[in-house]
């Protein structure tokens, strides 16, 4: 029996080396075909024409999710701080449930609140047609508050009480207690919710796709509309075949790097945290 | 526990005295309320503009264009879930057991198989779905399917399972244990007859989790189940979820009307599940 077990334990390996070897080996050979500068650094992206330049959609999603981070990493940490030491004990219940909700809520619902209510807002109260780079990132903004919080409430959580207590003593308030004793000492799980948030950010597809604007080209304003790599897979999928077809696989190689880079530093500022508990 | 009590008249002449504390108080109230508000205003504006939309018609056997019933969607959406949980809580469930009771602690195949978890919860959606494309639909031929699509969805929500798994076991006390083998239990009975029935509230909260996630899923499903509007013949027919529906009819932009009515669905849908796992969260506590 122990074998089962086993077997059951050893697939989730068995996953990611077929998720690997499946996309390595459909993306690859097409790299190789484009150039891998002219794929990476090729700033135009014309399947009807043979040219695969994915470097607009790589800057697409960069900017969509530094602009996420931007708006949503301060709201959520002050939230986060709010929940852990500001909150009062009897709203405390369904503020929690609230982000546990606001964490399952699919990304199509978001997408969809996001296209009918953000991008009207920005279309007419900063201006634009709406879809754009600045309504995507509000939107994603939105989408990481919860996994960020979740993280850095409990880092909070951890801190031991006595230097909250040991700040009090010497005199500074509740606040500076809490932003200057508590917040300093949560700082590597602070930043692997953060890393989180950002992975979180840089892989969401159907939420982005109805809000963003989706125009391939390098990305030109706030309120012009941007590609992302992952609307990009979404987008030509359907219907893409060949080289196209392949440069797609392509460019989730490139997304699937990026997110590997992300879980790898996330890992690290676990371990951090572990070590130094 | 709470220490540092202060009424209202002390917090306002320490905020006299420290304008930068009242500064930071200020902005952690707002941030909170900040997120509660857009919390709100999404569920209340998705259930008061979609609730009107929710008429009958949608809820009729066949889809057509004139009218875009969710009734099969709904129905596949049951499919999925319900295949890709027969498969991935049993291997979920599975994996934890191996982890907590029988592998070795610290050994070289545990870390990997940890580290692969990992990497899997972080993998992006819309990678698994192409994976899926790529190895359940084309390599193993079995075309735009309910069947892949479950597949896919198992790799993808086979992580949580085994997580929420591993902590319901690992909190089962080890005087349970102890007691089952004092008793002359076997391994395989202590963990079966023991072990596990204590840990089911744990797990079960734990699959209603992987229950949402399958339930919102779209960009994994678009190119592994497909997005055929209609009941499946069979496992190997294609068929639209709930979620795919709502993503079909809100990118034609014609129905949008009927996307409100979709989204009241799917976010009730979601409320439930999450009030469920929650509940069953507080039945652990309680034992």
């Amino acid at each position: 029996m122990k074998i089962v077990f086993l077997i059951a334990a050893c697939t989730s390996v068995l996953a990611v080396v077929l998720i690997c070897v499946f996309l390595f080996a459909n993306g690859i050979p097409a790299m190789g075909k484009i150039g891998v500068f002219k794929f990476l650094l090729g700033t135009s992206w014309k399947p009807s024409n043979d040219i695969y330049g994915i470097l607009p959609m790589i800057m697409g999603s960069i900017y969509v999710t530094a602009g996420a981070c931007l708006m949503g990493v301060p709201v959520a940490i002050f939230t986060s701080v709010f929940m852990a030491r500001f909150c009062p004990k009897i709203i405390y219940k369904p503020c929690k449930q609230a982000i546990s909700l606001m964490a399952g809520v699919p990304s199509i619902v978001y997408g969809f609140f996001g296209l009918v209510v953000i991008v009207p807002m920005v279309r007419e109260n900063i201006g634009g047609n709406g879809s754009s780079m600045l309504t995507a990132s509000i939107l994603l903004a939105i989408m990481i508050l919860p996994t960020i919080i979740e993280v850095t409430e409990s880092s909070l959580r951890s801190v031991p009480d006595s230097y909250y207590e040991g700040s009090l003593a010497l005199g500074a308030t509740h606040e500076r207690s809490v932003f200057f004793a508590v917040l300093p000492a949560a700082k590597s799980g602070l930043l692997a919710g953060v890393v989180l948030g950002i992975g979180r950010a840089i892989g969401e597809t159907m939420a982005v796709i109805m809000v963003a604007g989706n125009q391939a080209r390098m990305p030109a304003g706030l309120l012009k509309g941007v590609r992302t790599m992952t609307s990009n897979i979404v987008l030509e999928m359907g219907y893409a075949s060949g080289l196209h077809r392949e440069a797609l696989i392509a460019t989730a190689v490139v997304l699937f790097v990026f997110i590997l880079i992300i879980n790898l530093a996330v890992s690290l500022l676990n371990r951090r945290t572990q070590n130094a508990n | 526990m709470q220490i540092n009590k202060r009424s209202l008249s002390d917090k306002l002449k320490e905020y006299k005295k420290s304008p930068m504390s009242a500064l930071l108080a200020i902005l952690v109230y707002l941030a909170g309320i900040i997120t509660f508000a857009v919390l709100i205003y999404l569920v209340v504006y998705i259930l008061v503009r979609g609730i009107p939309n929710l008429t009958l018609d949608l809820f009729s056997w066949t889809y057509t264009s004139d009218n875009v019933s969710m009734l099969p969607s709904i129905i596949n959406t049951l499919i999925m879930t319900a295949i890709s949980l027969l498969i991935s809580v049993p291997l979920g469930v599975f994996a934890a057991i191996f982890l907590v009771e029988y592998s070795a602690k610290g050994s070289r195949l545990v870390k990997v198989i940890r580290i692969t978890a990992e990497t899997l919860s972080g993998i992006p959606s819309i990678v698994y779905g192409l994976f899926g494309m790529l190895f359940f639909v084309t390599s193993l031929k079995w075309g735009m399917s309910i069947l892949a699509g479950a597949f896919t969805l198992v790799i993808m929500v086979l992580p949580l399972i085994m997580r929420t798994a591993e902590e319901a076991l690992k909190s089962v006390p080890d005087s349970y244990r102890e007691a089952s083998f004092g008793l002359g239990a076997g391994k395989l009975r202590t963990v079966f007859r023991i072990v596990l029935p204590s840990a089911i509230p744990g797990i079960l909260a734990g699959v209603i989790l992987a229950t949402g996630r399958i339930v919102g899923e779209t960009a994994a499903l678009i190119y592994t189940a497909g997005t055929i509007a209609e009941i499946p013949d069979n496992i190997l027919s294609s068929g639209r979820t709930l979620a795919v529906h709502m993503y079909v009819l809100s990118s034609e932009g014609l129905y949008v009307n009927q996307a409100y009515a979709t989204a009241v669905v799917l976010l009730l849908l979601v409320l439930v599940i999450n009030w469920l796992s929650g509940f069953v969260a507080k039945k652990l506590t309680k034992a």
